[in-house]
């Protein structure tokens, strides 16, 4: 599986609420981020809990969003961050 | 019973009434002054965990597994304990390379200390004078257990989950942690299979400590973030 995004590329997380056992938590849907590190391929947890393989892997990556891009009224400094491992099938390009 | 009491009442005369009177102080006072704290069985099963028990009864039944090895999985859970973590930490603190390792690879350089995560991937973080990490699962209650054992029943907290991800500093302020302006905070919502364990600063005056005294200050909260250890 070639990997779509390298560490430092600009990604956004894909807007969309699909039914089902999901690992990408609301507040984070249709927010860009950074790619902080890439973290491997794993079994896909939205089937593993269907109690499916959890096949093909999926490449998981840790992102960083400022937390001023989260939420509109965070009022702690602006270098402030959260960090939220993404599997690649949840986010999109954008550079 | 009763009714021979009662017959007999006249022969006791005043005293009795007396007694009378005193256990039926005690009632009132059982009924309506003292307040106990109920039992674990007081309150009625959840759903949830008549499945468990009936899932667990099914399984032994159809032989997949023994109460016996049922007991020893979850001795062995409780066995893991956060004194692990604090040793690890201890050791990053005074072994730099070790401290390299863990941070490039923590499954790698924990099976030293013969932790096994399993599948998840145990991620160290370093706070530093620039940063102080902090780790939630938002979802459900990811934590390493591997390393701290169960997760304190804060951290499974709705109330844990929902701020810590929105107002993180008035979070750490009610565990005593005050985090000055120019400190980065960053916060670790732990999803899906990374596991995360917080090196935390080494405080001052710990110079010349062994690692066995530095272990000692290591707390668990330390270790998820939301204190820091000081030498004692």
């Amino acid at each position: 599986m070639s990997q779509l995004f390298g560490i430092g590329d600009i990604v956004r997380v894909i807007d969309a609420h699909p039914p089902g056992h999901r690992r990408t938590p609301y507040y984070c849907r249709g927010k860009k981020g950074k790619i902080e590190r890439v973290c491997g391929e794993h079994r896909n947890p939205e089937e593993l809990a269907y109690g499916f393989d959890g096949k093909p892997l999926r490449r998981l990556y840790r992102v960083r969003f400022n937390q001023s891009d989260i939420w509109g009224h965070y009022d702690g400094p602006t270098q402030d961050t959260i960090d939220i491992d993404i599997y690649e099938h949840w986010l999109r390009s954008a550079e | 019973m009763t009714n021979e009491t009662e017959k007999q009442e006249p022969d006791h005369g005043h005293s009795h009434g007396d007694l009378d009177a005193d256990a039926h102080a005690l009632e009132h006072i059982h009924d309506h002054d003292r307040q106990f704290q109920p039992d674990l069985e007081d309150t009625p099963p959840t759903r949830y965990e008549l499945m468990v028990y009936a899932i667990r009864e099914l399984l032994i039944e159809k032989g997949h597994v023994t109460q016996e090895e049922i007991t020893k999985a979850r001795n062995t859970l409780e066995s893991w304990q956060p004194s692990r973590g604090a040793e690890i930490v201890a050791r990053a603190w005074t072994d730099p390379d070790f401290k390299k390792r863990l941070l490039t690879d923590g499954n790698e350089a924990m099976a030293d200390f013969g932790v096994d995560a399993g599948g998840a991937k145990l991620t160290v973080l370093e706070n530093t004078d620039e940063v102080q990490n902090v780790v939630v699962c938002t979802l459900c209650s990811c934590y390493p257990r591997a390393v701290l054992g169960l997760p304190p029943d804060w951290y499974r907290s709705k109330a844990y989950r929902a701020r810590v991800v929105v107002e993180p500093r008035k979070v750490l302020k009610e565990f005593g942690t005050e985090i000055p302006d120019e400190v980065t905070v960053r916060v670790h919502d732990s999803l899906a299979d990374l596991r995360y364990l917080v090196i935390p600063k080494r405080p001052a005056g710990t110079e010349d400590w062994s690692q066995e005294q530095l272990a000692e200050i290591v707390t668990r909260d330390s270790m998820v973030g939301v204190t820091n250890p000081k030498a004692l």
